[in-house]
């Protein structure tokens, strides 16, 4: 993971980028679809810089990522001590696992009727939805890490005398991080897809709100520039939570 | 003054109904490096385990003179840790951390590691991975190493020069060593005795002795005509009635 922006593995990328705005630049000026159904990159770009002008988009921004944080982190919260507790404990694993995989099954979107039902309209119910999306494929993720830890471990960790909260701390917790870290990867990005639908149908701000309204209002310069900041943000919190993966003390989960 | 530092007697062990170690009794002295050899499956791992305490025995008493600690058969060093931390944790005892960390730089030159310190056992070969494994069982003045199958795990090459290795730490730092092995070369290589064990239940077949300074060479005579003798007892030995021409098997150019 080392930083070398050298020419040569920047500018691939780059070029990528700039032919498919030129292909679709050709293709809008050439009037192939109608200009109402399929927006200029021009368009796109006056659209965009007038959202930023009135702060919109920045509002939306932080309505989107305020929800994601708050559902994430409260799913990471209790759903990593849930795991670990399930993961210890074989009979209460028996009889909850096949619930959290129910569940983990189940698409969270399933759960919109109720959650404006329940939450209204706003911040709770799509912070409820992407507690929904989150939570059980973490504490599935915890369990198995827990489960495949390697039994030579914890008799190491007895015959040195630890034990206790010190066992907790300096084995179980530092065995299963690297799992751990890769389902809160995969989770966070499931997060992310699923405050857009949540701010769709029961928002009144947000990003996902902000490209339904720009439909409703058949701006669809704004519903294109609306989907590319969502797609930039999806890799940029992914991009983020790698850079987990490369805290020394979890490498190893990657590197075998 | 005693110089027994571990005393069997009469131990046996079944798991559930079935009988794994028989009637066993031993003696080992301070500073004896004794190997436990058998058929796989025969019990000789419970056996280690019941002498690191992991285990209780059935029946039959086990007696230790001192702190003994387990070098294990795969790898154990946590992968979370540097070399530096998990030697560390065979210091845990000791109270000032000046002492600990002088300790610990000196198992690091014991092993010749003093670069790795800070490196994680993923980022070693397999052979600095056991040496580590060594020094974390030896930190802090173990008297009793247990090994169980401790090369079993790396290249022939590698555990030829880990049995080396081993023996010349034991002459710095003499230590009294139980070794559980499957390998007869590595036990007459290295051991002062030798026990053969029996098929489940184990018991003591026989024993040998090989009063030999260690290192010791494979191709010594004695430790050719120890590895006779244990696959004898053991039936793997073909026997041939006149000794077969041993002319040169290669050919120097």
């Amino acid at each position: 993971m080392s930083k070398k922006f050298s020419l040569r593995t920047i500018l691939p990328p780059v070029a990528m980028v700039v032919t498919a705005i030129g292909i679709w630049w050709a293709l809008a000026a050439l009037h192939i679809f109608p200009e109402s159904l399929f927006p200029s990159p021009v368009q796109v770009a006056v659209g965009f810089t007038e959202e930023v002008a009135t702060g919109r988009l920045f509002s939306d921004m932080v309505a989107s990522l305020w929800r994601v944080s708050t559902g994430f982190i409260l799913a990471a919260a209790l759903g990593i001590p849930t795991g670990l507790l399930l993961g210890q404990n074989a009979r209460s694993r028996s009889a909850l696992l096949p619930a959290v995989n129910f569940f983990r099954s189940l698409s969270p979107l399933a759960w919109i009727p109720f959650a404006i039902l329940w939450f209204g309209i706003g911040d709770p119910p799509a912070i409820f939805l992407i507690f929904m999306a989150a939570f059980f494929p973490i504490v599935l993720a915890t369990v198995a890490a827990v489960a495949s830890i390697p039994a030579v471990y914890f008799r190491v960790a007895r015959d040195y005398g630890i034990s206790g909260g010190a066992m907790l701390r300096q084995v179980t917790l530092p065995a299963i991080a690297p799992q751990v870290i890769t389902s809160l990867r995969v989770t966070a990005g499931l997060s992310w897809l699923v405050v857009v639908a949540a701010e769709m149908i029961a928002g009144r701000d947000g990003l996902g709100f902000a490209i339904w309204d720009a439909r409703n209002g058949l701006r669809i310069d704004l519903l294109v520039s609306g989907m590319i900041v969502i797609g930039v943000i999806g890799v940029v919190i992914d991009r983020f939570l790698v850079r987990l993966t490369t805290i020394p003390s979890v490498r190893w989960g990657y590197e075998r | 003054m005693n110089d027994k530092q571990l005393r069997l007697q009469g131990v046996s062990h079944a798991f559930g109904g079935i009988e794994v170690v028989r009637d066993i009794s031993l003696d080992i002295r301070r500073g004896e490096f004794l190997a436990l050899v058998g058929p796989s499956g025969c019990g000789k791992t419970t056996l280690l385990n019941m002498l690191s305490g992991f285990i209780a025995p059935s029946a039959g008493s086990i007696a230790i003179d001192g702190r003994a600690r387990m070098v294990y058969q795969h790898d154990g060093l946590f992968p979370w840790m540097t070399v530096a931390e998990n030697i560390a944790l065979g210091l845990r005892h000791i109270a000032d951390a000046a002492g600990r960390e002088a300790e610990l730089r000196e198992m690091l030159g014991f092993i010749r590691l003093e670069g790795f310190r800070d490196h994680y056992p993923h980022q070693l070969s397999g052979g600095m991975r056991q040496r580590v494994e060594l020094a974390r069982a030896l930190a802090g003045d173990t008297d009793i190493l247990l090994m169980d199958e401790p090369f079993s795990a790396l290249d022939y090459l590698t555990r030829l020069r880990m049995r080396r290795e081993l023996a010349l730490m034991l002459r710095q730092q003499p230590r009294t060593v139980i070794l559980v092995t499957h390998d007869i070369e590595e036990a007459v290589q290295l051991a002062d005795r030798v026990i053969v064990l029996s098929e489940r239940p184990a018991r003591v077949q026989c024993e040998l002795r090989i009063r030999l300074e260690r290192p010791r060479d494979l191709t010594h005579p004695e430790v050719v005509e120890g590895m006779r003798q244990i696959l004898a007892e053991l039936g793997l030995e073909t026997t041939t009635e006149t000794e077969p021409d041993l002319a040169p098997l290669f050919t120097s150019l």
